[in-house]
């Protein structure tokens, strides 16, 4: 049997408990030596799964218990590419905190590969309460990366992400019990197989169910009102744990994915896609207060969590523009707008410490240390995030104006879109201006933090590299978004085909 | 039993989201307590609620769906964690800001309410 699919989850859980032992523990180049060559091999076996999927589904029963009373992992060619994604992401984090910031306090990268754990977790789960398991494992990690390094600011921001995702998890729980009281099963599949044949007063308790879960998913992917908590977390994390919550809202988006184009998806008869109505809206409105929230943010760091926000907004909307045709090129989005953020969650972090003075506000003070070189990743950095060519971020954001095919849909879309890149123009060119333009130089020597090390630059130019390279391949990642996106409507049915295989085969075995 | 059971979750998620919905880090903690509370026994009913029915097969003549009992296990578990780690974070923002406002200190307004309250 292939043990292939476990290893995105092992791997970082192991590594994350050895580094809690004492041989480990108290030796941090130790760690880091590890924690690189951990992050190496996860992007070789994320690699190897990518490969994997494109020939098929692949199911890996835990225990060897039969789905759908088992709990399973699935690795089709969505989980792939987000588990790509994912250990990309992380190693450029990963580099980046090797410098200064995994001495900020104890522990760091232990909790840096619970992190990776739960994440990989809740994208390789084929169960719903296990999805439930995985999000508490990133979000408790989640929580404790927040406040690393400690300070005021970091534990009133921690407190209050903390509260509102217990809250959030409680209403998952509600959710999860409506679900399996009304339809009987928590394997995705199998609920995906099922909610056709439910009877009308069921349907309604499976409504409630599937919109809580929309409300709980909204609140980690940070859509509209459920929004608040982002840009001060964010703000208050350090740079490295803020790029790597850039991955953090997709995971609940692909969420949202997985219940609402797989579940309640063009299959689930009288229940199919009946939450659109309300995303509809939502994304709209997410867009909207995000641009204004890029405008109006006083600081880079701000600027960015704003910026993760419209982007939250965008993906969702291509959920249900065109019917969910366009959801290969959200996919793409979802890939170019989580280098983006996490690049510039890193080039915002350097240009507040080294000018030494009002590190992370709009205003015109000695220059950086390194200003010619944090100019070129800053321009780098917002021309992909605002979406100007030749980055992938014009490309993504074209294709979805391209793909909106109704009048009414165009209406709504394109000057959300459209206004939205404009506002984060404008913002990113006025805190370009005040960073680098309006420096004063200052009589005294500079008194900012230290210059950029060489692995933090390398950590930042791959990060932008790939949104270069995503515009130059393009065509190549949209086939596979394509491939990802069927087998996120189809990987019910097939699975469900295989169940009663299986099933049959099983009796046979009874009966002999 | 059905409308003791529905009048108990009832009761404790209102209790629960109206102590959330506090301005102090005690009480919305207590408030998360007790909507974990409500969750739980919310979930334990999920599989439908019975008297003298054993989850295994053949201790008894009725059997109780099992899955939501170990469903509810994973969720206190989880639910405690999360809880111990919050009141070490409410305790941390106390020490941090010297009071225990979720805000890190008390709005004009609540202020003005203290002051008027204390002066009664």
């Amino acid at each position: 049997m292939n043990h292939l699919p476990i290893v995105p989850i092992l791997l970082p859980s192991l590594a994350g408990t050895l580094m809690l032992l004492p041989p480990l523990s108290k030796r941090l180049w130790l760690q880091r030596w590890i924690t690189g060559f951990g992050l190496l091999a996860l992007v070789v076996v994320a690699g190897a799964l990518m490969v994997l999927a494109q020939q098929q589904i692949r199911i890996y029963a835990l225990g060897g218990w039969q789905p759908p009373f088992g709990i399973v992992l699935v690795v089709d060619r969505m989980t792939a590419l987000l588990l790509m994604t994912t250990a990309i992401l992380a190693s450029c984090a990963g580099l980046y905190s090797a410098e200064n910031e995994d001495r900020q306090g104890p522990f760091f990268y232990s909790l840096f590969w619970f992190q990776i754990m739960g994440i990989n977790g809740a994208f390789l789960t084929g169960d719903l309460f296990n999805l439930f398991v995985f999000f508490e494992v990133l979000l408790i990690s989640s929580y404790a990366l927040l406040i690393h390094g400690g300070g005021k600011e970091k534990t009133k921001a921690g407190f209050q992400y903390v509260s509102l995702n217990l809250i959030g998890s409680a209403l998952f729980l509600v959710a999860l019990g409506t679900l399996y009281g009304t339809v009987g099963s928590l394997n995705m599949a199998d609920l995906a197989a099922k909610v056709r044949f439910l009877t009308p007063e069921e349907q309604i308790l499976a409504k409630v169910g599937g919109l809580l879960l929309l409300l709980v998913f909204s609140l980690k992917a940070a859509l509209l009102p459920l929004h608040f908590w982002l840009p001060k977390a964010y703000g208050a994390a350090s740079a490295s744990v803020a790029a790597l919550f850039a991955i953090l809202t997709k995971v609940g988006f692909y969420a949202i994915c997985r219940v609402f184009s797989g579940i309640f998806g063009d299959n689930g008869g009288d229940l199919a896609h009946f939450a659109a109505p309300w995303i509809w809206p939502l994304a709209i409105a997410t867009i909207a207060v995000g641009s204004v929230g890029i405008y109006a943010a006083a600081s880079l760091r701000m600027a960015t969590a704003n910026v993760v926000i419209v982007s939250a907004g965008t993906l969702l909307l291509t959920l249900v523009v065109n019917d969910g045709q366009s959801l290969p090129i959200g996919l793409f989005y979802l890939l170019h707008s989580t280098a983006v953020t996490g690049a510039l969650f890193l080039v915002a972090d350097q240009m507040g410490t080294q000018r030494g003075a009002a590190p992370n506000q709009h205003v015109g003070t000695a220059p950086e240390k390194q200003s010619a070189l944090l100019g070129w990743l800053f321009l780098t950095a917002s021309v992909a995030a605002v979406g100007l060519p030749p980055l992938s971020g014009f490309v993504g954001k074209a294709l979805l104006l391209q793909s909106t095919t109704r009048f009414i849909e165009q209406v709504w879309v394109w000057p959300a879109l459209l206004i939205s890149s404009f506002a984060s123009l404008v913002a990113f060119s006025r805190a370009g201006t005040a960073y680098f333009w309006n420096a004063t130089p200052s009589p005294s020597p500079p008194v900012g933090g230290d210059k950029l090390r060489l692995t933090q630059i390398v950590a930042i130019s791959i990060l932008l590299a790939s949104t270069a390279l995503m515009a130059v391949y393009a065509d190549r990642i949209l086939t596979y978004s394509q491939g990802a996106a069927e087998d996120l409507r189809r990987h019910p049915l097939t699975d469900s085909a295989n169940l009663t295989e299986e099933r049959s085969g099983l009796n046979a075995a009874h009966e002999s | 039993m059905e409308l003791v059971f529905a009048f108990c979750v009832g009761v404790l998620t209102s209790c629960g989201v109206y102590l959330c919905l506090r301005g102090t880090t005690f009480t919305v903690l207590i408030g998360l307590t007790q909507l974990a509370y409500a969750v739980n026994l919310f979930l334990f009913a999920s599989g439908r609620l019975s008297i003298n029915a054993a989850p295994i097969l053949g201790i008894s003549e009725k059997i109780a769906d099992p899955l939501p009992q170990a469903l509810v296990l994973t969720a206190i578990v989880i639910g405690f964690a999360m809880t111990a780690f919050l009141a070490v974070l409410a305790i941390r923002t106390y020490a941090d800001w010297g009071n225990d406002h979720v805000d890190g200190r008390p709005s004009a307004v609540e202020r003005i309410i203290q002051r008027e309250g204390m002066r009664r």
